[in-house]
């Protein structure tokens, strides 16, 4: 049961805003200590954990390029191009942009989008074009808004698309886990089979919210001191 | 055959080039601080080949971790003052390049498309080319490369340092979420092997009423959902609780079906993702990069689509599994 007091201290940590680093770190070596796992054993966890992790923080490679195009204005010219088409809404822009990046993901292509790639680069810039070209200038309030939906479009799209792709990391975990542990053996297929009614809901729960964003973004723009019980209807 | 290591040195060159970029910066107060810890992070990239491959100790790394987790965690580090175009410069800019500023944001998607579908049929003397599995990092590795040359070669920045001093601006600004990926892995083993997943069980099957179905496929998401919450990481949540409640309580006890129950537990683990600050990489990292005020931002947008999700996944599993 003590091998609770991890858990515990990440709790703690958190609410006590202690940086993440240092609480993972304290509660990892607190939990190791408990169990009676020897300090070169937990140096050597934390070497081997961060070497077979190294492909999450690969997304770094594409920042040079980014970082250079915005310099000449990658972004404001994003945004130009949207004024042109006024059809195209901050909501709409960003539910085409969950759905693309949801079946890309679902057939394999998963690095093709991401918050350095795609998101900062090309698809923020555009939905904030669509909501310049409606309001005018925007409060910092709806920038933000804007802003945390562009990221949450991208992961949710990925989160629910990826599942569905057979040779991808979560699910080739699920079956070397429970082949190992449990001596079955599952086929990848299957299970990405079941992660398609998730995948529907999460479009059409995410698309529709997106889409309502629009509404938001308008009552946002043309009511900015309404009271908060309205302003936050479907917050 | 080609694995991803090269592009792990080539990463780790990166950070190695960004430190030394920090270092020479005497507008950073915190410039040395800031260069050793982008400069630990480029070599245990580069040394982490050899862990991988179980040529060289690994409690070295461990070490060299630790460190740095002390220098951004203390507050050692800091970022230096922002220097680049203004917007109305960018605005110019813009007006002088057009449309020709997408082609090298829009290489990086074709190019990673065209090596992840061409890269696994290309064989060299009947061996294929790239390690199974490689195929998409290769391709974001390689179409990086080709979109910077192609940038420079239409942009023709005043120097070939640019997009150094570009990138690095952008990775000061994610500063040490760049590390918590790696550092949650590192829980998520510690947790396994500390027995917390044991644990949990006992707790579990204390509190869940016995033969009720419902409750049990209850316990098995929404823990799912909150170990994810807590570690950051839906990975390392699900040994702990497919062990706890998930192998012994759905499967065995009530007869489910497994791949049903895997797939779906995982993906309510997802919904856990969404809403935790400790998935830097998806939640902090892209705060960062879009210069939010609020860092939770992203969360507060995706949090009523995970609630939402999380109830879709309890019904999802509850009708088909059983």
């Amino acid at each position: 049961m003590y091998a609770l007091i991890g858990v515990a201290l990440v709790i703690v940590g958190f609410a006590l805003r202690i940086n993440p680093l240092l609480v993972v770190t304290v509660s990892g070596i607190a939990t190791a200590a408990i169990a009676g796992i020897g300090p070169v054993e937990i140096l050597n966890a934390f070497g081997t954990g961060f070497a077979g992790s190294r492909s999450v923080t690969t997304f770094v490679i594409v920042l040079p390029v980014i970082g250079l195009i915005e310099r000449y204005g990658l972004q404001e010219q994003a945004k130009r191009l949207i004024a042109k088409l006024d059809t195209l809404t901050t909501g709409r822009i960003l539910a085409a942009y969950m759905a693309i990046r949801q079946v890309t993901a679902a057939v394999g292509l998963n690095s093709v989008g991401g918050h350095a790639q795609t998101v900062r680069p090309l698809v923020y810039p555009m939905a904030e074009g669509a909501a310049l070209q409606r309001y005018g200038q925007l409060p910092e309030k709806m920038t933000e808004k804007i802003k945390g939906h562009a990221a949450g479009a991208d992961n949710i799209g990925v989160f629910f698309g990826e599942d569905i792709f057979v040779a991808i990391g979560s699910i080739l975990l699920i079956t070397s886990f429970v082949d190992t542990t449990y001596h079955l053996t599952l086929e990848p297929l299957a299970i990405a089979l079941w992660a398609i009614p998730t995948g529907v809901a999460a479009l059409v729960i995410h698309g529709t919210r997106l889409l309502l964003l629009d509404r938001q973004l308008n009552r946002m723009a043309f009511l900015p001191d309404s009271p908060k019980g309205l302003a936050r209807v479907d917050d | 055959m080609l694995t991803t290591e090269w592009l792990y040195w080539l990463i780790g060159a990166f950070f190695l080039a960004v430190a030394g970029h920090i270092l020479t910066n005497r507008e950073n107060p915190k410039r040395v601080g800031s260069a050793a810890f982008w400069g630990l992070l480029g070599l245990a990239f580069l040394y982490g080949t050899f862990v991988q491959s179980g040529q060289a100790p690994a409690w070295l790394l461990g070490i060299a971790v630790l460190v740095m987790v002390v220098l951004a965690g203390f507050g050692l580090t800091g970022r230096s003052p922002e220097r680049t175009t203004t917007p109305q410069e960018r605005g110019e800019a813009a007006g002088r390049f057009g449309n020709k500023l997408f082609i090298p944001a829009l290489l990086v998607p074709v190019v990673t498309v065209l090596v992840t579908i061409v890269g696994p049929l290309i064989t060299i003397g009947g061996a294929p080319l790239l390690a199974s599995g490689s195929a998409t990092l290769t391709g974001l590795g390689i179409s990086s490369i080709v979109a910077v040359v192609v940038a420079v070669l239409i942009l023709r920045p005043p120097k070939l340092s640019t997009p150094m001093h570009e990138s690095a601006r952008l990775l000061e600004a994610i500063g040490w979420a760049a590390l918590l990926p790696q550092m949650l892995s590192t829980l998520g083993i510690l947790f396994t092997q500390a027995g917390v997943g044991k644990a949990v069980g006992t707790i579990a099957s204390s509190i869940l009423p016995a033969g009720s179905l419902f409750a049990a496929v209850v316990v098995y998401s929404v823990g799912m959902a909150v170990f994810t919450i807590i570690m950051g990481n839906a990975f390392a949540a699900f040994p702990i609780m497919t062990a706890a409640v998930g192998w012994p309580v759905l499967v065995q006890t009530f007869g489910g079906n497994p791949a049903a129950i895997f797939a779906i537990g995982m993906l309510s683990g997802f919904c856990g993702t969404l809403a935790t600050p400790m998935a830097a990489n998806f939640n902090l990292v892209p705060a960062a990069l879009l210069d939010m005020k609020d860092r939770y931002g992203p969360i507060k947008a995706q949090l009523p689509t995970a609630g939402l999700l999380l109830l879709v996944n309890l019904g999802v599993m509850y009708v088909v599994a059983f």
